[in-house]
């Protein structure tokens, strides 16, 4: 049932009434509604109960896997929640002044530090609220700084084609035009063709390494080079940062900028899609044009970085400071790892995601790039079972929901049909990684003599298989009372 | 180490199925030349009762002021009952909710987001949220952008009563996509969009125009009278409104005679805490005519294959992971947490609630303004009627006065003329329901000492 439908007209939560003692002053008619707003009416036990059950409708870390390609769902420490939700922390108003917010300023310039020295950069700007205006940060900041040396045909970046949707759609934001770089069979790219790619309209290259196939760029060193001789500057997607973290850094591999998605590699809450965050770190020549604000530290105390000390900024992406609070959860985060946990995070969700694609291939599963080492996540193919069995990577997502399991990224990357990317992360003890390949074996199983049944899945879900094309034909967007 | 759970034995035996000899094995596709020793510059591990001592330390190094601020972000009450639900874990640990049979907790409270936010604009439809409300306009600007196949300036009318830091936003985010931002002065005596400003632009190609109310000065701008000129020129009206406000005023799909477009704003007032600036939450919403058009996620009602109501995510070919370079926007984790918040809080408050929260914030900025203008030397500057903010105007500069209030635990306002330069002296001021008599009365000592002993 809606919150909606329990409403009933003057049901009315009295504690949560204003005790306004002013006097009332009347605005002019002109202004006023004429009809109260049709919120619900409801107790607030109703409402408490409400969406706690609600909750309980869905999947989430705290109680399931969710081995979600690409995405780095580890366990979101319950210390970085709530020591970030201390009231003082959560009572500061965006405009206090800087004497009154120094412990807030410290956590963030401190984790401009930490994230400056892991990914190998010069600079970095903690405002973007999520990847995509991480992305957008970067390539404004590529454009610009073409823009700056007076070099304004650079108008063209070049994005590998099994590249996250969001990489084509942030360079159109930023004036951008994209062309796309094909992979080679062996999950490589394809050198030959970015050699005639690159020329003086590059204005630069968008790379996740590990790519999204799962396996990391072994060329990365000729590529960077080709690049910048090229005249063209390299932009980091951080997605998979896990899978590197301490091993090797995108500054020395020869990126110019990166963003970091503090919500998968820093484990703040993913929220049921969002908030993210997505700091942009930068090398020596990007520096001048990072976004604002930032935060500086002169030995005894900190401060906003002033928007006049910033000539070349890209300028401002949100009113404030950014996700401020996710920052403080990342921050948190950080300084439980420290250097030796954080060198950790990539040995073993990379062990993890080995050993899932070595008992996935034993058991006649088929792997993608099965040659490659897996980084933090790798692919199977179900094309097979589509074409002999009619059950396709999407039933076996759904299946796998009834057994527990978050389903995996499927039908991404783009390059590889029927795909399942899975990337289990460092959190998850060998027993869940046990039990999601047994899962899956009995699902391919099941499929193999009973393809309805799998094909009708999920089962025990609060609901079955939804119509998506009436979802999409007959938009019932928010509801409505009931007409009489 | 923290949160990784393997034994010996699990590495060992992990390590014989993959068939590598050790961890370090499996890098061995980075080339050596690339490959660092560790981290040494990040500091070393530390337990979470060492993490808490330090954030607590932390904490007790952020002052707790009687906040008279507004500028963008009010200081509400927030039910208790919003954190401690919105960070269950099943709400805070959600994914994204793609796989809808796995996530109609979410869902459906998406949905439920959408009715309450249609329902307080009176427009068709509400998306699922952008990240806050300076983004959100931008969002707007370019949405209003593709909807308006008439026009071909993408020139926009941009009053200057709109927030200040917005409009840097804005022009971070669209000014690379073609688009003309022409600033609207305001009159000196309302504090809202000059009216002899538009008739410059009467007739010309305007591809939207952007109406703030309460606007940045608190001032409520004449809806109506706008909505129309802007539709008779042919222009998209983009409403950028204050969420508790609507409670009270007149909604953006009943501003003039055909009502806004698109309406976008903060909603951070609906049960977000200031938190320093954020996370916030930016919401849109549209007549359903421009639904196609519109950035983020949005969740519809369906059916299940057993004829049971269910909810999904709808119209995903607008999106950047179907659309890539040719999405409507590249915004893809978006604010679902706050949206949770917001949502908990406007069936906490209700239809009563929010309204007379709404009252009392009007009421008692009213009792604050008038009780510190009846100060010598302090002055109300507009006279148009305002919501919860409004400016005064000392008879010398704020930011000494800010000083020495801060100095008492009080943040007395946002210092207008570094914006305005033309607004000297002057002081932004804003009372919330938060605020009760004993603490304008407290405010308006402490000033009334301050200037008497100048």
């Amino acid at each position: 049932m809606l919150i909606f439908e329990q409403s009933r007209a003057g049901r009315c939560n009295r504690a949560q009434l204003p005790s306004s003692q002013a006097a009332h002053s009347a605005l002019p008619e002109r202004f006023l509604r004429k009809t109260e707003p049709a919120l619900p009416e409801v107790s607030e036990m109703q409402t408490v109960r409400h969406y706690t059950r609600l909750s309980q409708k869905n999947f989430s870390i705290d109680t399931h896997f969710y081995p979600l390609g690409s995405c780095t769902m580890k366990y979101n420490p319950r210390a970085c929640n709530t020591l970030a939700m201390q009231g003082a922390f959560l009572g500061q108003h965006p405009h206090a002044p800087v004497g009154m917010i120094q412990g807030f300023l410290a956590c963030l310039y401190d984790l401009q530090q930490i994230l400056a020295e892991l990914s190998g950069m010069r600079g970095v700007c903690l405002t973007p609220m999520a990847g995509a205006q991480g992305e957008f940060a970067g390539v404004a900041m590529m454009r610009a700084y073409h823009l700056a040396r007076g070099d304004n045909e650079r108008t063209e970046l070049l994005v590998p084609d099994a590249a996250h949707g969001t990489n084509p759609a942030s360079a159109t934001m930023c004036g951008l035009s994209v062309r796309e770089i094909p992979t080679l069979v062996n999950g490589d790219m394809d050198i030959a063709a970015l050699k005639v790619a690159l020329g003086p309209r590059t204005a630069g290259i968008m790379l996740t390494n590990p790519s999204t196939l799962g396996v990391f760029e072994r060329q990365i060193a000729e590529i960077s080079a080709l690049v910048h001789e090229a005249g063209g500057l390299l932009y980091y997607d951080g997605a998979n940062l896990n899978a590197i973290l301490g091993k090797v850094r995108p500054g020395d591999m020869g990126f110019d900028v990166i963003h970091i998605n503090l919500h998968k590699t820093f484990s703040t809450p993913h929220g049921g899609g969002g908030p993210g965050s997505g700091p942009v770190a930068v090398s020596e020549r990007l520096l001048p044009f990072l976004p604002i604000p930032r935060v500086a530290y002169d030995g005894s105390s900190y401060r906003w970085i002033a928007e006049q000390e910033c000539l070349h900024t890209i300028g401002r992406l949100s009113a404030f400071m950014g996700n401020a609070g996710i920052l403080l959860r990342a921050y948190i985060y950080a300084r439980l790892l420290g250097r030796e946990g954080m060198e950790r995070v990539a040995d073993f969700s990379t062990l993890n995601a080995n050993y899932i694609m070595a008992r996935l291939k034993q058991a006649g599963f088929d792997v993608a790039y099965a040659e490659r080492r897996a980084t933090h996540e790798f692919i199977i193919t179900l094309q097979r079972q589509a074409q002999e069995l009619g059950v396709n990577a999407a039933d076996f997502g759904k299946r796998l929901l009834d057994h527990g399991y978050h389903t995996p990224t499927i039908y991404f990357p783009l390059l590889v049909p029927e795909c399942m990317l899975i990337e289990p992360t460092e959190t998850e003890a060998k027993e869940t990684l046990d039990g999601f390949i047994a899962a899956l074996i009995s699902i391919k199983e099941e499929a193999e003599c009973n393809a309805g049944l799998t094909k009708s899945a999920p089962l025990t879900l609060p609901v079955r298989r939804l119509d998506e094309v009436k979802a999409a034909r007959e938009l019932d967007l928010a509801w409505s009372a009931p007409h009489g | 180490m923290p949160f990784i759970p393997h034994t010996e034995d699990d590495i060992e035996q992990m390590l014989a199925t993959i068939g590598a000899a050790n961890i370090d094995a499996l890098f061995d596709e980075i080339p050596a030349a690339l490959r660092v020793d560790g981290l040494p510059g990040v500091p070393t591990t530390m337990s979470e009762a060492e993490v808490s001592r330090l954030m607590t330390q932390r904490a007790a190094d952020v002052q707790r002021p009687l906040c008279f601020v507004g500028a963008g972000a009010y200081d509400h009450h927030i039910p208790a009952a919003v954190w401690e639900i919105a960070t269950r874990g099943e709400f805070y640990s959600a994914y994204t909710p793609y796989q809808a049979e796995a996530s109609q907790g979410t869902l459906q409270l998406l949905y439920e987001y959408q009715s309450m936010m249609t329902a307080l604009t009176a427009l068709d439809v509400s998306n699922a949220s952008l990240y806050d409300g300076a983004s959100a306009l931008a969002e707007a600007i370019l949405m209003a952008v593709r909807c308006n196949r008439k026009s071909k300036s993408k020139r926009i009318l941009m009053p200057t009563t709109v927030h200040p830091l917005y409009r840097k936003v804005v022009r971070t985010i669209v000014l690379s996509q073609g688009i003309e931002l022409v600033e609207l002065p305001y009159d000196a005596c309302g504090g809202t969009i000059l009216a002899a400003a538009l008739s410059e632009h009467e007739g010309s190609d305007i591809t939207a125009l952007v109406i703030p109310t309460p606007n940045f000065f608190g001032a409520l701008e004449e809806v109506d009278t706008l909505t129309d000129w802007a539709h008779q020129q042919d222009a998209q009206v983009i409403a950028l409104v204050n969420p508790t406000s609507l409670a009270l005023l007149k909604p953006p799909g009943e501003w003039g005679h055909k009502g806004a477009d698109i309406a976008c704003g903060e909603g951070q007032p609906l049960g977000i805490p200031l938190a320093g600036g954020g996370p916030y939450f930016g919401f849109m919403c549209c007549k359903k005519a421009h639904v196609r058009q519109m950035p983020g996620r949005i969740v519809g009602a369906t059916l299940d294959l057993q004829g049971k109501r269910g909810f999904t995510l709808t119209l995903q070919a607008r999106e950047q992971h179907i659309r890539r370079s040719k999405a409507t926007s590249n915004i893809c984790t978006n604010q679902g947490l706050m949206v949770t918040a917001a949502t908990i809080y406007m069936a906490l408050l209700g239809r009563e609630g929010l309204v007379r929260c709404a009252a009392a914030c009007h009421d008692n900025a009213v009792a604050l303004v008038d009780r510190l203008t009846a100060i010598d030397g302090i002055s109300k500057v507009f006279d148009q009627p305002f919501f919860h903010e409004a400016v005064i105007r000392f008879e010398r500069p704020v930011a000494g006065l800010l000083e020495q209030l801060a100095e008492q635990n009080i943040l007395a306002g946002y210092a207008l003329q570094g914006d305005y330069p033309e607004l000297e002296n002057c002081l932004l001021v804003c009372a919330t329901e938060q605020r009760n008599a004993a603490d304008i009365e407290t405010f308006a000592k402490h000033l009334q000492q301050i200037i008497g002993s100048h």
